[in-house]
């Protein structure tokens, strides 16, 4: 089923007092996700992305615009009504009723021809169960259940009607670093095994690239960015989403064009014939720099960080936005660790030239 | 096309629906408003007939176009309501202040001291809180009887002071303070009354106001006990007054007289939970039972 | 160690010396009471001791009939006040406009005078040689018979009981409910919808498991209240219940006290217990079947 949003935007009246104005929580959203597939919906908390989530659903309506599901138009179809399964941040599991209840509750809810035999009904819910390996636990009740075995359960229950679209709201964001990792990919393996449209909302970058065939980039309530996951780092379209995305996060430097040369502070870092001489934004990322003695960029050495694979030398740098330049190289270059300076010349690949007033990227072609 | 009409459609009868849900829930809850308030309506209403008025409807009026205020200088004159009234405000304010005093007292040493026994003290004093009043009331009867204290303040305060419930609730917040501001204390000096008084105390002061004005309702309402030990109406709490004024008061059956006094002596408390509202409703949700 | 527990029990002793003297004690002595036979409450004396006391008061015809009102009083009014309170807090817990008022509205019976209010409901209900009173314009507008509420057949009287006693007890349990209502979280609510959920089945299975303990902290509280209940009924038809053969247990214990017919602690005693024991029981029962129904998170 691909989802469609065209020139969606959500107004809520402001809640402070005095103030007239609305607050615009999504702003002339357009997007298409094609079928089958799992978008991450990324950006800054109240940049409007479970907003955007709200509006797929249905518990909240779009002030303007409209939402297809395949070729139904379903932005007047109250959520009852979308058939979409929704994994809630606090998982929503009733604490009442039993892991099988829970999961059953869905199937209830069904009325007419749609609804099914008890036997049925136990048969599917057991089928969802097994799909999230939770079928050992069925009986307990969910305050028995350790958090990522709640969030198993929340993903079947969403499972078990065979929604049209899968919905999840920062779904790892209850858990812990380990189960993350593991639960993300759980998250991708069930997702291809039921092929079910997949929206879910995060604010973590990491998670969002991992498992997402796309991801949208989102900042107050505008999109800037949707692509591969991939393609979104390498290309970022501006300073925003250049430094949402990347851990270690990307280097910022105020440089300037001068004469077809990017200047960092008096050093001469990169040749970008046929750009007008301007002050831009500078960003690096962290795998760009290579150690050279030679380079044309130097920093004060700081200090190492051993990653494992790789290390990474941290250093400063007046014209540096950052509070610490990063520079990730592999475990096998020498450093010495003596010097007060260190010096690097730059991957042109891994850098990106940001307008200075609207941030956007200016492309330049180097030698 | 015939899709996006159909959810038109949809959408339309689910507003119509929700409509029609609405004004059936401000139908009901409008209904019940007027019935609570009905009852006041027609105090304060019946208070401003005049007698004569009052006699002759014998269709009851809804309304009155002469109200008068007469009966009210008649329930002041021809019973001691004011008497009633300085009764019920000694009795209301002594018992509420030798409360607090003997409720802060307790639930500081059970919040805060140690010393031997405290957890059996503890739950003795839960146990009490199950007691019904009806039981010991029959003793405390004799015993008020046997001391002389009939009619006397003494004899309608001291059995009416102690509360468990409250101890405990205030038990419960004087343990939200965190030790370290004892630990604090400690070390510059200060001894328990003082940390008391001056730290504990005004941290928990809203909880102290709520029981303050809930025992506050309840003396002002209370009518069984000072009903057992007073018969001199040199005595009578309002409740009481209230009583002897139904079957004897104002010759005979003069009801608007009656409802002056009925209001006369409501308005206080209502003006009272118009004041703390949020306050009162709050520590009733905490616990409170009517009594 | 020694000085600190002395300061303790020294901060506690206002509090042990009005609890012993007013509780503890009496809560023996009525005990005691109850059991002796013939006591004589001017020459203090008693000849003897025994069950005579309890065979007395489940004999006597006026605490029949106060058993009667009570049971009564307490079928009719716990169910129904109970079942009106949650209809009228999920009514108020689904709007925003005027909330606060009909809130505010809804407490007031709380705070006045039970006394004072159950005087307005007496001059309401009664028919008197110059009015049949507001109630009976009522029932004729329907077409019906004038009735005396406060002095005529004894089930018209039972109504206005049973009417006073739920108008008197909603303000607490709409507060309670309410509050109760609003701590479940919204987003069991939204989950609800997103799987197709209907309103009914939402409140079934959603709301009202999650709200079962303060529903049944309210039955409770109800049964006690119901069965200790005494001053609506001295409100609506004064102070001598039994001649209008409307006495409650808790009326009968203070008239055996008390009044007219008064001087017999040890028959107060021995009904003050009886009432004790039943509400014990019935409080037993209620816990025993809340087991099965009542979702403690």
């Amino acid at each position: 089923m691909k989802i469609v949003l065209q020139n969606v935007t959500k107004k809520f009246p402001s809640r402070s007092k005095g103030v007239r104005e609305d607050v615009v929580a999504v702003r002339d959203f357009s997007f298409e996700v094609p079928d089958g597939q799992l978008i991450g919906l990324l950006g800054p908390s109240g940049c409007g992305k479970s907003t955007t989530l709200n509006l797929l659903c249905g518990l909240q309506k779009p002030t303007s615009g409209r939402i297809f599901f395949g070729d139904d138009d379903v932005t007047a179809l109250p959520a009852e009504k979308r058939g979409v399964g929704f994994v809630f941040q606090s998982y929503a599991l009733y604490p009442h009723l039993t892991v099988l209840q829970n999961i059953l509750f869905p199937l209830e809810n069904l009325k007419g021809k749609d609804r099914l035999s008890k036997e049925a009904m136990r048969e599917k819910a057991y089928e969802a169960a097994r799909l999230v390996q939770i079928d050992e636990l069925m009986d307990r009740k969910p305050s028995e259940l350790s958090g990522g075995q709640q969030q198993r359960v929340a993903i079947a229950r969403a499972l078990v009607k065979r929604p049209r679209v899968l919905l999840l709201d920062e779904p790892l964001s209850n858990l812990d670093a380990r189960l993350r990792l593991q639960t993300r990919e759980e998250i991708r393996r069930i997702q291809r095994e039921t092929k079910i449209t997949t929206v879910f909302v995060t604010h973590d970058q990491e998670e969002a690239m991992s498992i997402s065939d796309m991801i949208v980039v989102m900042k107050s309530g505008v999109i800037q960015q949707i692509g591969k996951p991939q393609e979104v780092y390498d290309n970022p379209v501006n300073l925003f989403v250049a430094k949402f995305l990347g851990t270690p996060p990307i280097n910022v430097f105020s440089g300037r064009i001068d004469g077809g040369r990017l200047m960092i502070g008096g050093d001469a870092v990169l040749a970008v014939p046929g750009l007008d001489d301007q002050e831009v934004w500078v960003g690096v990322r962290p795998e760009g720099f290579v150690l050279d003695d030679n380079g044309p960029l130097c920093c004060n050495f700081s200090g190492v960080e051993v990653m494992g694979r790789d290390i990474s030398v941290v250093s400063t740098n007046a014209a540096c936005e950052n509070a610490a330049i990063r520079a990730i190289i592999s475990a096998e270059s020498r450093v010495d660790t003596q010097k007060k300076t260190v010096r690097f010349s730059l991957n042109p690949g891994k850098v990106f030239i940001f307008d200075r007033e609207t941030e956007a990227r200016i492309p330049f072609e180097s030698i | 096309m015939t899709q996006q009409t159909d959810y038109e459609k949809t959408e339309k009868s689910a507003r119509a629906g929700k409509r029609m849900m609405n004004a059936l829930v401000y139908a009901l809850l409008t209904l019940w408003a007027l019935m609570v308030l009905f009852p006041f309506y027609w105090m304060v209403l019946t208070s401003v007939k005049s007698y004569g008025a009052y006699n002759s409807e014998y269709i009851p009026q809804l309304f009155t176009l002469s109200p008068t205020l007469e009966n009210y200088m008649e329930a002041f004159t021809a019973v001691p309501l004011a008497r009633y009234f300085v009764n019920t405000l000694i009795f209301t304010v002594v018992t509420t202040a030798i409360m607090m005093a003997v409720t802060v007292l307790a639930a500081y040493a059970f919040a805060r001291l140690n010393f031997r026994g405290k957890n059996a003290a503890f739950v003795i004093f839960l146990s009490l809180m199950m007691i019904p009043s009806e039981l010991v009331v029959i003793t405390n009867f004799v015993t008020i009887t046997n001391l002389s204290l009939r009619n006397t303040f003494l004899g309608l305060i001291l059995p009416s002071v102690t509360s468990v419930f409250y101890i405990y609730l205030l038990k419960e917040n004087f343990e939200q303070v965190p030790d370290d501001l004892y630990y604090a204390a400690k070390v510059d000096g200060t001894s328990d009354l003082k940390y008391l008084l001056k730290v504990m105390i005004p941290i928990c002061k809203p909880t102290i106001v709520t029981i303050a004005i809930l025992k506050v309702i309840e003396c002002w309402n209370s009518y069984v006990w000072p009903r057992l030990v007073t018969d001199d109406e040199n005595y009578f709490l309002v409740s009481n007054g209230i009583q002897a004024i139904r079957e004897s008061g104002f010759g005979r059956e003069n009801i608007p007289a009656m409802m002056a006094a009925v209001v006369s002596i409501s308005v206080p408390l209502i003006v009272l939970f118009l004041i703390f509202r949020q306050k009162i409703m709050a520590g009733v949700a905490r616990g409170g039972t009517k009594g | 160690m020694e000085k600190q527990s002395a300061k303790g029990w020294l901060y506690l002793l206002p509090a042990i010396l009005f609890l012993g003297v007013f509780m503890v004690y009496p809560l023996i002595d009525v005990f005691i009471y109850s059991f002796e036979e013939g006591y004589n409450s001017a020459s203090q004396t008693y000849y003897g001791v025994g069950l005579y006391n309890y065979s007395y008061v489940l004999r006597d015809p006026y605490f029949l009939q106060a058993l009667k009102n009570t049971f009564i009083l307490v079928i009719v009014t716990v169910p129904l006040s109970t079942g009106f309170a949650l209809l009228i807090s999920v009514a108020l817990s689904s709007i925003r406009t005027l909330r606060n008022l009909y809130q505010t509205i809804y407490f007031l019976p709380y705070v006045t005078n039970t006394l004072a209010v159950g005087l307005v409901f007496m001059i309401l209900f009664k028919k008197t040689p110059y009015t049949d009173g507001l109630a009976n314009l009522v029932i004729g507008w329907f077409g019906g018979e004038a009735i005396d509420f406060i002095d005529g057949p004894y089930w018209a009287k039972m109504f206005v009981l049973c009417v006073y006693t739920i108008w008197v007890v909603m303000p607490f349990k709409i507060l309670i409910l309410t509050s109760a209502l609003a701590s479940v979280d919204e987003v069991y609510y939204n989950a609800a919808r997103v799987d197709g959920t209907s309103k009914w089945r939402t409140f079934v299975r959603i709301t009202l498991p999650m709200i079962s303990p303060t529903v049944f902290y309210l039955i409770i509280t109800g049964f006690i209240g119901a069965f200790k209940a005494y001053s609506d009924a001295v409100a609506l038809f004064g102070t001598d219940l039994n001649a209008a053969g409307m006495n409650t247990i808790v009326g009968y214990v203070y008239d055996m006290l008390y009044g007219n017919s008064g001087g017999y602690p040890s028959y107060a005693s021995a009904a003050a217990i009886i009432l004790f024991a039943v509400v014990l029981t019935i409080t037993c029962i209620n816990l025993l079947i809340s087991r099965k129904h009542v979702h403690y998170s």
